[in-house]
Protein backbone atom coordinates (compact mmCIF):
# COMPACT_ATOMS: atom_id res chain seq x y z
CA UNK A 1 0.00 0.00 0.00
CA UNK A 2 2.76 1.91 0.59
CA UNK A 3 4.47 1.64 -2.66
CA UNK A 4 1.10 2.55 -4.34
CA UNK A 5 0.70 5.70 -2.32
CA UNK A 6 3.87 7.22 -3.14
CA UNK A 7 3.76 6.37 -6.58
CA UNK A 8 0.03 8.43 -6.71
CA UNK A 9 1.51 10.97 -5.07
CA UNK A 10 4.70 11.24 -7.04
CA UNK A 11 2.16 11.75 -9.55
CA UNK A 12 0.76 14.46 -7.98
CA UNK A 13 3.90 16.07 -7.09
CA UNK A 14 4.43 16.12 -10.84
CA UNK A 15 1.75 17.96 -11.68
CA UNK A 16 1.90 20.24 -8.83
CA UNK A 17 5.50 20.66 -10.08
CA UNK A 18 4.47 21.83 -13.40
CA UNK A 19 1.56 24.34 -12.06
CA UNK A 20 4.11 25.82 -9.57
CA UNK A 21 7.19 25.96 -12.64
CA UNK A 22 4.59 26.99 -15.66
CA UNK A 23 3.02 29.73 -13.42
CA UNK A 24 6.31 31.03 -12.46
CA UNK A 25 7.25 31.36 -15.86
CA UNK A 26 4.80 33.20 -17.04
CA UNK A 27 4.01 35.14 -13.48
CA UNK A 28 7.43 36.88 -13.38
CA UNK A 29 8.30 38.46 -16.51
CA UNK A 30 3.90 39.41 -16.58
CA UNK A 31 4.43 41.04 -13.29
CA UNK A 32 7.21 43.25 -14.59
CA UNK A 33 5.46 44.12 -17.26
CA UNK A 34 2.79 45.12 -14.25
CA UNK A 35 4.70 46.96 -12.54
CA UNK A 36 5.89 49.01 -15.46
CA UNK A 37 2.26 49.76 -16.34
CA UNK A 38 1.45 50.48 -12.65
CA UNK A 39 4.38 53.25 -12.49
CA UNK A 40 3.41 54.43 -16.31
CA UNK A 41 3.31 58.23 -16.68
CA UNK A 42 0.10 57.67 -18.71
CA UNK A 43 -2.69 58.32 -16.07
CA UNK A 44 -5.38 55.54 -17.85
CA UNK A 45 -2.87 52.87 -17.74
CA UNK A 46 -2.01 53.59 -14.22
CA UNK A 47 -5.38 53.52 -13.34
CA UNK A 48 -6.62 50.42 -15.39
CA UNK A 49 -3.88 48.56 -13.88
CA UNK A 50 -4.90 49.44 -10.10
CA UNK A 51 -8.42 48.55 -11.18
CA UNK A 52 -7.41 45.07 -12.38
CA UNK A 53 -4.60 44.68 -9.05
CA UNK A 54 -7.50 45.87 -6.93
CA UNK A 55 -10.07 42.94 -8.61
CA UNK A 56 -7.32 40.58 -8.69
CA UNK A 57 -6.29 40.54 -4.91
CA UNK A 58 -9.80 41.09 -4.13
CA UNK A 59 -11.47 38.02 -5.31
CA UNK A 60 -10.27 34.41 -3.96
CA UNK A 61 -8.01 32.66 -6.35
CA UNK A 62 -10.44 29.97 -6.38
CA UNK A 63 -13.47 31.63 -8.02
CA UNK A 64 -10.72 32.83 -10.54
CA UNK A 65 -9.91 29.39 -11.09
CA UNK A 66 -13.71 28.36 -11.95
CA UNK A 67 -14.14 31.72 -13.87
CA UNK A 68 -11.76 30.83 -16.42
CA UNK A 69 -12.10 27.16 -16.13
CA UNK A 70 -15.65 26.81 -16.67
CA UNK A 71 -16.67 30.58 -18.24
CA UNK A 72 -15.37 30.27 -21.72
CA UNK A 73 -17.56 26.79 -22.18
CA UNK A 74 -20.28 28.63 -20.74
CA UNK A 75 -20.26 31.60 -22.63
CA UNK A 76 -19.01 31.11 -25.55
CA UNK A 77 -20.78 27.48 -25.54
CA UNK A 78 -17.42 25.79 -26.43
CA UNK A 79 -14.72 24.86 -24.33
CA UNK A 80 -11.34 26.45 -25.03
CA UNK A 81 -9.56 24.18 -22.82
CA UNK A 82 -8.57 20.93 -24.11
CA UNK A 83 -10.57 17.91 -22.30
CA UNK A 84 -8.29 15.62 -19.66
CA UNK A 85 -5.65 16.54 -17.61
CA UNK A 86 -3.25 18.78 -19.92
CA UNK A 87 -6.16 21.44 -20.31
CA UNK A 88 -6.67 22.00 -16.89
CA UNK A 89 -3.49 22.23 -16.08
CA UNK A 90 -3.46 25.03 -18.64
CA UNK A 91 -6.32 26.76 -17.26
CA UNK A 92 -5.20 26.72 -13.79
CA UNK A 93 -1.63 28.25 -15.20
CA UNK A 94 -3.53 30.66 -16.35
CA UNK A 95 -5.81 31.56 -13.65
CA UNK A 96 -2.35 31.77 -11.36
CA UNK A 97 -0.42 33.29 -13.40
CA UNK A 98 -2.48 36.01 -14.06
CA UNK A 99 -3.11 35.63 -10.24
CA UNK A 100 0.22 36.25 -8.91
CA UNK A 101 1.50 38.50 -12.00
CA UNK A 102 -0.34 41.11 -9.64
CA UNK A 103 1.01 40.29 -6.83
CA UNK A 104 4.66 40.11 -7.92
CA UNK A 105 3.51 43.74 -9.45
CA UNK A 106 3.41 45.14 -6.05
CA UNK A 107 6.59 44.06 -4.75
CA UNK A 108 8.85 44.43 -8.14
CA UNK A 109 7.17 48.11 -7.92
CA UNK A 110 8.34 48.69 -4.12
CA UNK A 111 11.66 47.00 -5.13
CA UNK A 112 12.36 49.54 -8.11
CA UNK A 113 10.79 52.45 -6.25
CA UNK A 114 13.14 51.66 -3.38
CA UNK A 115 16.34 51.85 -6.09
CA UNK A 116 17.74 55.63 -4.93
CA UNK A 117 16.85 58.23 -7.91
CA UNK A 118 20.60 58.91 -7.72
CA UNK A 119 21.58 55.40 -8.90
CA UNK A 120 19.37 56.21 -12.13
CA UNK A 121 20.43 59.95 -12.70
CA UNK A 122 24.28 58.60 -12.46
CA UNK A 123 23.12 56.58 -15.84
CA UNK A 124 21.34 59.34 -17.24
CA UNK A 125 24.36 61.24 -16.94
CA UNK A 126 26.66 58.67 -18.09
CA UNK A 127 24.59 58.77 -20.95
CA UNK A 128 23.10 55.18 -20.43
CA UNK A 129 19.55 54.35 -22.28
CA UNK A 130 16.38 53.52 -20.15
CA UNK A 131 16.68 49.87 -20.68
CA UNK A 132 20.45 49.96 -20.12
CA UNK A 133 19.79 51.50 -16.64
CA UNK A 134 16.94 49.44 -15.80
CA UNK A 135 18.98 46.09 -16.86
CA UNK A 136 22.31 47.10 -16.05
CA UNK A 137 21.80 49.03 -12.79
CA UNK A 138 18.49 48.82 -10.97
CA UNK A 139 17.49 45.47 -11.85
CA UNK A 140 20.40 43.29 -9.55
CA UNK A 141 19.55 45.94 -6.43
CA UNK A 142 15.86 45.68 -7.19
CA UNK A 143 16.27 41.64 -7.03
CA UNK A 144 18.39 41.75 -3.92
CA UNK A 145 15.63 43.69 -2.20
CA UNK A 146 13.08 41.83 -3.45
CA UNK A 147 13.96 38.54 -2.39
CA UNK A 148 12.63 38.11 1.00
CA UNK A 149 8.82 38.93 -0.10
CA UNK A 150 9.68 36.95 -3.02
CA UNK A 151 10.20 33.79 -1.32
CA UNK A 152 6.91 34.36 1.00
CA UNK A 153 4.64 34.32 -2.46
CA UNK A 154 6.15 31.74 -3.99
CA UNK A 155 6.38 29.74 -0.89
CA UNK A 156 2.79 30.67 -0.73
CA UNK A 157 2.19 28.92 -4.47
CA UNK A 158 3.46 26.19 -3.75
CA UNK A 159 0.73 25.57 -1.14
CA UNK A 160 -2.11 27.53 -3.98
CA UNK A 161 -1.20 25.00 -6.75
CA UNK A 162 -3.83 22.50 -4.03
CA UNK A 163 -6.63 24.91 -5.08
CA UNK A 164 -6.12 23.36 -8.65
CA UNK A 165 -8.46 20.37 -7.16
CA UNK A 166 -11.52 22.72 -7.46
CA UNK A 167 -11.59 22.33 -11.45
CA UNK A 168 -10.20 18.17 -10.91
CA UNK A 169 -6.73 18.22 -11.85
CA UNK A 170 -5.09 15.67 -10.59
CA UNK A 171 -2.42 17.56 -8.19
CA UNK A 172 -0.65 16.70 -4.72
CA UNK A 173 -3.39 16.71 -2.17
CA UNK A 174 -6.07 15.62 -4.38
CA UNK A 175 -4.20 12.67 -4.73
CA UNK A 176 -3.60 12.51 -1.42
CA UNK A 177 -6.90 13.12 -0.58
CA UNK A 178 -8.22 10.26 -2.86
CA UNK A 179 -7.18 7.64 -0.78
CA UNK A 180 -9.10 9.17 2.53
CA UNK A 181 -12.09 8.88 -0.02
CA UNK A 182 -12.07 5.60 -1.71
CA UNK A 183 -10.06 3.39 1.31
CA UNK A 184 -10.63 5.60 4.25
CA UNK A 185 -6.68 5.97 4.74
CA UNK A 186 -5.45 9.19 6.97
CA UNK A 187 -1.97 8.21 6.78
CA UNK A 188 -1.49 9.61 3.38
CA UNK A 189 -2.81 13.03 4.04
CA UNK A 190 0.53 13.20 6.07
CA UNK A 191 2.74 11.63 4.24
CA UNK A 192 0.92 14.21 1.31
CA UNK A 193 2.08 16.96 3.82
CA UNK A 194 5.61 15.60 3.89
CA UNK A 195 5.69 16.49 -0.12
CA UNK A 196 5.00 19.95 0.53
CA UNK A 197 7.83 20.36 3.69
CA UNK A 198 10.41 18.84 1.41
CA UNK A 199 9.60 21.07 -1.56
CA UNK A 200 9.14 23.72 0.55
CA UNK A 201 12.58 23.16 1.58
CA UNK A 202 14.52 22.69 -1.08
CA UNK A 203 13.26 25.91 -2.22
CA UNK A 204 14.29 27.77 1.38
CA UNK A 205 17.28 26.87 1.03
CA UNK A 206 17.44 27.94 -2.15
CA UNK A 207 16.74 31.61 -1.72
CA UNK A 208 19.08 31.12 1.23
CA UNK A 209 21.50 30.65 -1.25
CA UNK A 210 20.01 33.16 -3.66
CA UNK A 211 20.50 36.11 -0.58
CA UNK A 212 23.84 35.19 0.45
CA UNK A 213 24.81 35.29 -3.67
CA UNK A 214 24.11 39.02 -3.42
CA UNK A 215 25.49 39.63 -0.23
CA UNK A 216 28.35 41.12 -1.96
CA UNK A 217 27.14 44.40 -2.30
CA UNK A 218 25.08 46.65 -0.34
CA UNK B 1 35.58 81.20 -28.09
CA UNK B 2 34.04 80.20 -24.48
CA UNK B 3 33.40 76.45 -24.49
CA UNK B 4 30.58 76.68 -23.00
CA UNK B 5 27.57 79.53 -23.17
CA UNK B 6 25.15 79.30 -20.79
CA UNK B 7 21.79 82.64 -21.42
CA UNK B 8 19.31 83.70 -19.68
CA UNK B 9 18.53 80.08 -17.62
CA UNK B 10 14.79 80.16 -15.83
CA UNK B 11 13.51 77.14 -13.96
CA UNK B 12 10.91 77.08 -11.42
CA UNK B 13 9.08 74.33 -9.49
CA UNK B 14 5.71 75.05 -9.21
CA UNK B 15 5.47 78.63 -8.40
CA UNK B 16 8.72 78.88 -6.77
CA UNK B 17 11.06 80.35 -8.72
CA UNK B 18 14.77 78.92 -8.41
CA UNK B 19 16.62 79.78 -11.37
CA UNK B 20 16.49 83.47 -12.67
CA UNK B 21 18.04 84.98 -15.88
CA UNK B 22 21.44 82.95 -15.00
CA UNK B 23 24.19 83.63 -17.49
CA UNK B 24 27.66 83.09 -17.89
CA UNK B 25 30.42 81.37 -19.97
CA UNK B 26 33.53 79.15 -19.65
CA UNK B 27 36.57 79.41 -21.58
CA UNK B 28 38.19 75.79 -22.14
CA UNK B 29 41.06 74.92 -19.53
CA UNK B 30 39.11 77.21 -17.08
CA UNK B 31 37.97 76.21 -13.72
CA UNK B 32 35.00 77.58 -12.18
CA UNK B 33 33.26 78.02 -8.81
CA UNK B 34 29.65 78.38 -8.11
CA UNK B 35 29.48 79.23 -4.47
CA UNK B 36 26.07 80.52 -2.56
CA UNK B 37 24.18 78.86 0.35
CA UNK B 38 22.08 76.26 0.35
CA UNK B 39 18.52 76.99 -1.69
CA UNK B 40 20.37 79.44 -3.67
CA UNK B 41 19.82 77.33 -7.16
CA UNK B 42 23.42 75.90 -7.44
CA UNK B 43 22.78 72.45 -7.94
CA UNK B 44 19.72 72.77 -9.86
CA UNK B 45 22.11 75.24 -11.92
CA UNK B 46 24.09 71.76 -12.86
CA UNK B 47 21.50 69.70 -12.86
CA UNK B 48 20.38 71.90 -15.26
CA UNK B 49 23.42 71.51 -17.57
CA UNK B 50 23.95 67.83 -17.65
CA UNK B 51 19.72 67.76 -18.80
CA UNK B 52 18.44 66.39 -15.26
CA UNK B 53 16.36 69.31 -15.02
CA UNK B 54 14.73 71.11 -18.19
CA UNK B 55 15.01 74.50 -17.70
CA UNK B 56 11.95 76.73 -18.44
CA UNK B 57 13.68 79.70 -19.94
CA UNK B 58 17.37 80.38 -22.00
CA UNK B 59 19.72 78.66 -23.90
CA UNK B 60 22.77 76.32 -23.40
CA UNK B 61 25.54 76.18 -25.96
CA UNK B 62 28.56 73.90 -26.15
CA UNK B 63 31.94 74.86 -28.38
CA UNK B 64 29.24 76.57 -30.61
CA UNK B 65 26.76 74.63 -30.60
CA UNK B 66 23.10 74.78 -29.54
CA UNK B 67 22.55 71.96 -26.80
CA UNK B 68 19.41 73.29 -25.41
CA UNK B 69 16.83 76.14 -26.21
CA UNK B 70 14.18 77.31 -24.18
CA UNK B 71 11.66 78.44 -27.56
CA UNK B 72 12.13 75.06 -29.46
CA UNK B 73 9.97 72.93 -27.36
CA UNK B 74 10.10 69.45 -29.28
CA UNK B 75 14.28 69.76 -29.21
CA UNK B 76 14.60 68.56 -25.24
CA UNK B 77 14.31 64.43 -25.63
CA UNK B 78 16.15 64.68 -29.17
CA UNK B 79 19.85 63.14 -28.46
CA UNK B 80 19.65 63.85 -24.81
CA UNK B 81 21.76 60.96 -24.60
CA UNK B 82 24.23 62.15 -26.70
CA UNK B 83 23.90 65.81 -25.13
CA UNK B 84 24.60 64.80 -21.84
CA UNK B 85 27.67 63.28 -22.80
CA UNK B 86 29.40 67.25 -23.48
CA UNK B 87 29.03 67.12 -19.45
CA UNK B 88 30.68 64.85 -16.51
CA UNK B 89 28.67 64.84 -13.49
CA UNK B 90 30.22 64.22 -9.80
CA UNK B 91 27.84 63.89 -7.06
CA UNK B 92 27.23 64.78 -3.40
CA UNK B 93 26.30 61.31 -2.42
CA UNK B 94 28.47 59.80 -5.20
CA UNK B 95 25.91 57.64 -6.33
CA UNK B 96 28.14 54.45 -7.39
CA UNK B 97 26.72 51.65 -8.54
CA UNK B 98 26.77 49.06 -5.47
CA UNK B 99 26.85 45.80 -7.60
CA UNK B 100 29.97 46.52 -9.37
CA UNK B 101 33.48 46.93 -8.49
CA UNK B 102 35.17 50.43 -8.67
CA UNK B 103 37.03 49.24 -12.19
CA UNK B 104 33.44 48.13 -13.06
CA UNK B 105 31.95 51.25 -12.53
CA UNK B 106 34.39 53.11 -14.05
CA UNK B 107 34.24 51.31 -17.24
CA UNK B 108 30.60 50.15 -17.29
CA UNK B 109 29.14 53.26 -19.44
CA UNK B 110 32.08 53.49 -22.12
CA UNK B 111 31.38 49.51 -22.39
CA UNK B 112 27.42 50.12 -23.08
CA UNK B 113 28.53 53.18 -25.38
CA UNK B 114 30.95 51.12 -27.58
CA UNK B 115 28.41 48.40 -28.58
CA UNK B 116 26.95 51.30 -30.02
CA UNK B 117 30.37 51.58 -32.37
CA UNK B 118 30.03 49.90 -35.85
CA UNK B 119 33.25 47.85 -35.39
CA UNK B 120 32.30 46.57 -32.21
CA UNK B 121 31.77 42.96 -33.37
CA UNK B 122 35.18 42.64 -35.33
CA UNK B 123 37.35 44.31 -32.54
CA UNK B 124 35.60 43.60 -29.65
CA UNK B 125 38.35 42.28 -27.39
CA UNK B 126 40.76 44.83 -28.43
CA UNK B 127 38.00 47.49 -27.50
CA UNK B 128 37.32 45.76 -24.12
CA UNK B 129 41.15 45.60 -23.49
CA UNK B 130 41.43 49.27 -24.15
CA UNK B 131 38.77 50.29 -22.01
CA UNK B 132 39.49 48.19 -19.49
CA UNK B 133 42.93 49.91 -19.52
CA UNK B 134 41.43 53.14 -19.39
CA UNK B 135 39.63 52.65 -16.67
CA UNK B 136 43.06 51.17 -14.64
CA UNK B 137 44.51 54.72 -15.50
CA UNK B 138 42.10 56.88 -14.70
CA UNK B 139 41.59 54.78 -11.05
CA UNK B 140 45.85 55.01 -10.74
CA UNK B 141 45.59 58.50 -11.42
CA UNK B 142 43.11 59.16 -8.49
CA UNK B 143 45.52 57.05 -6.55
CA UNK B 144 43.41 54.25 -6.35
CA UNK B 145 45.33 51.49 -8.43
CA UNK B 146 45.03 48.99 -5.18
CA UNK B 147 41.41 49.21 -4.88
CA UNK B 148 40.15 48.62 -8.10
CA UNK B 149 38.68 45.69 -7.34
CA UNK B 150 37.09 46.39 -4.39
CA UNK B 151 32.94 47.19 -3.81
CA UNK B 152 31.84 50.89 -2.82
CA UNK B 153 31.06 49.46 0.28
CA UNK B 154 34.58 48.48 1.11
CA UNK B 155 35.53 52.12 0.44
CA UNK B 156 35.93 54.91 1.97
CA UNK B 157 33.53 58.08 1.70
CA UNK B 158 37.01 59.59 0.12
CA UNK B 159 37.46 56.93 -2.06
CA UNK B 160 34.08 56.48 -3.40
CA UNK B 161 34.01 59.68 -4.16
CA UNK B 162 37.67 59.53 -5.93
CA UNK B 163 36.10 56.47 -7.91
CA UNK B 164 33.13 58.78 -9.15
CA UNK B 165 35.46 61.30 -9.86
CA UNK B 166 37.43 58.69 -12.26
CA UNK B 167 33.82 57.45 -13.20
CA UNK B 168 33.05 61.16 -14.69
CA UNK B 169 36.13 61.47 -16.72
CA UNK B 170 35.77 57.88 -18.33
CA UNK B 171 33.79 59.62 -21.48
CA UNK B 172 36.32 62.39 -21.41
CA UNK B 173 33.59 65.33 -21.14
CA UNK B 174 33.70 68.93 -22.58
CA UNK B 175 33.02 69.95 -19.18
CA UNK B 176 33.25 68.35 -15.81
CA UNK B 177 30.88 69.44 -12.83
CA UNK B 178 30.83 68.61 -9.17
CA UNK B 179 28.01 69.06 -6.73
CA UNK B 180 29.72 69.54 -3.66
CA UNK B 181 31.53 66.96 -3.98
CA UNK B 182 32.75 67.42 -0.43
CA UNK B 183 29.63 67.76 1.61
CA UNK B 184 28.89 64.47 2.29
CA UNK B 185 32.58 63.34 3.66
CA UNK B 186 34.34 63.69 7.04
CA UNK B 187 36.70 66.23 7.50
CA UNK B 188 39.75 64.49 7.89
CA UNK B 189 38.83 62.71 3.62
CA UNK B 190 37.67 66.42 1.94
CA UNK B 191 41.87 66.46 1.60
CA UNK B 192 42.33 63.47 -0.49
CA UNK B 193 39.35 64.88 -2.54
CA UNK B 194 40.04 68.51 -3.21
CA UNK B 195 43.28 67.20 -3.70
CA UNK B 196 42.46 65.28 -6.91
CA UNK B 197 40.49 68.28 -8.52
CA UNK B 198 43.21 70.70 -8.03
CA UNK B 199 45.30 68.23 -9.85
CA UNK B 200 42.78 68.00 -12.87
CA UNK B 201 42.63 71.60 -12.42
CA UNK B 202 46.30 72.01 -13.18
CA UNK B 203 45.82 69.82 -15.91
CA UNK B 204 43.81 72.31 -17.81
CA UNK B 205 40.15 69.98 -17.28
CA UNK B 206 37.17 72.39 -17.84
CA UNK B 207 35.51 72.30 -14.41
CA UNK B 208 32.15 73.51 -12.74
CA UNK B 209 32.65 73.05 -8.90
CA UNK B 210 29.81 73.69 -6.82
CA UNK B 211 31.77 74.02 -3.37
CA UNK B 212 31.25 75.49 -0.02
CA UNK B 213 34.96 75.36 0.60
CA UNK B 214 35.88 79.03 -0.18
CA UNK B 215 39.52 78.43 0.31
CA UNK B 216 39.42 75.85 -2.22
CA UNK B 217 37.53 78.02 -4.80
CA UNK B 218 40.05 81.12 -4.55
CA UNK B 219 42.81 78.67 -4.98
CA UNK B 220 41.52 76.58 -7.73
CA UNK B 221 39.45 78.43 -9.62
CA UNK B 222 40.13 80.90 -11.92
CA UNK B 223 36.32 82.34 -12.00
CA UNK B 224 33.91 82.13 -9.33
CA UNK B 225 29.92 82.77 -9.52
CA UNK B 226 28.13 84.01 -6.08
CA UNK B 227 24.65 82.98 -5.84
CA UNK B 228 21.66 84.29 -3.94
CA UNK B 229 17.75 83.23 -4.36
CA UNK B 230 17.96 82.22 -7.91
CA UNK B 231 19.90 84.74 -9.34
CA UNK B 232 24.01 85.16 -10.43
CA UNK B 233 24.70 88.21 -7.62
CA UNK B 234 28.59 88.51 -8.38
CA UNK B 235 30.28 86.92 -10.98
CA UNK B 236 34.20 87.16 -11.54
CA UNK B 237 38.08 86.59 -11.11
CA UNK B 238 38.00 83.52 -7.79
CA UNK B 239 40.23 85.81 -5.63
CA UNK B 240 38.97 89.31 -6.43
CA UNK B 241 35.36 87.70 -5.28
CA UNK B 242 36.57 86.06 -2.36
CA UNK B 243 38.37 88.69 -1.29
CA UNK B 244 37.16 91.47 -2.15
CA UNK B 245 33.38 91.38 -3.06
CA UNK B 246 31.74 94.20 -4.03
CA UNK B 247 27.85 93.60 -3.80
CA UNK B 248 26.87 93.25 -0.28
CA UNK B 249 24.98 90.20 -0.09
CA UNK B 250 28.43 88.44 -0.97
CA UNK B 251 30.18 90.20 1.68
CA UNK B 252 27.30 88.62 4.64
CA UNK B 253 27.53 85.16 2.35
CA UNK B 254 31.51 85.24 2.73
CA UNK B 255 31.63 86.91 6.27
CA UNK B 256 30.00 83.95 7.92
CA UNK B 257 33.16 81.82 6.37
CA UNK B 258 35.64 84.18 7.28
CA UNK B 259 34.33 84.17 11.24
CA UNK B 260 34.75 80.67 11.51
Amino acid sequence: MFWTVTQSLLSGLATTFEIFILTLLFALPLGLVFAFASMSKWKPLRLLMQLIVWVVRGTPLMLQLIIIFYGPGLWLGTNIWSGGEAGRIAATVVAFAFNYACYFSVIFRGGIESVPVGQREAGQVLGMTRSQIFFKITLLQMIKRIVPPMSNEIITLVKDTSLARIIAAYELTFAGYSFMKSDGLTWPLFYTGVFYLLFVGILTLLFNYIERKLDYFR
Amino acid sequence: MAILEVKNIEKHFGSTKVLEDVSFSLEEGSALAIIGSSGSGKTTLLRCLNFLEKPDGGSISVKGEKLFDASDEADWEKNLRKKRLHFGMVFQSFNLFPQYTALENVTLAEKLLAQERPDFKQNKKEILAEIENHGKELLAQMGLSERMGHYPHQLSGGQQQRVAIARALALKPDILCFDEPTSALDPELTGEVLKVIRGLAEQKTTMIIVTHEMAFARDVADQVIFMDGGVIVEQGDSREVIENPKEERTKQFLSRYTQE
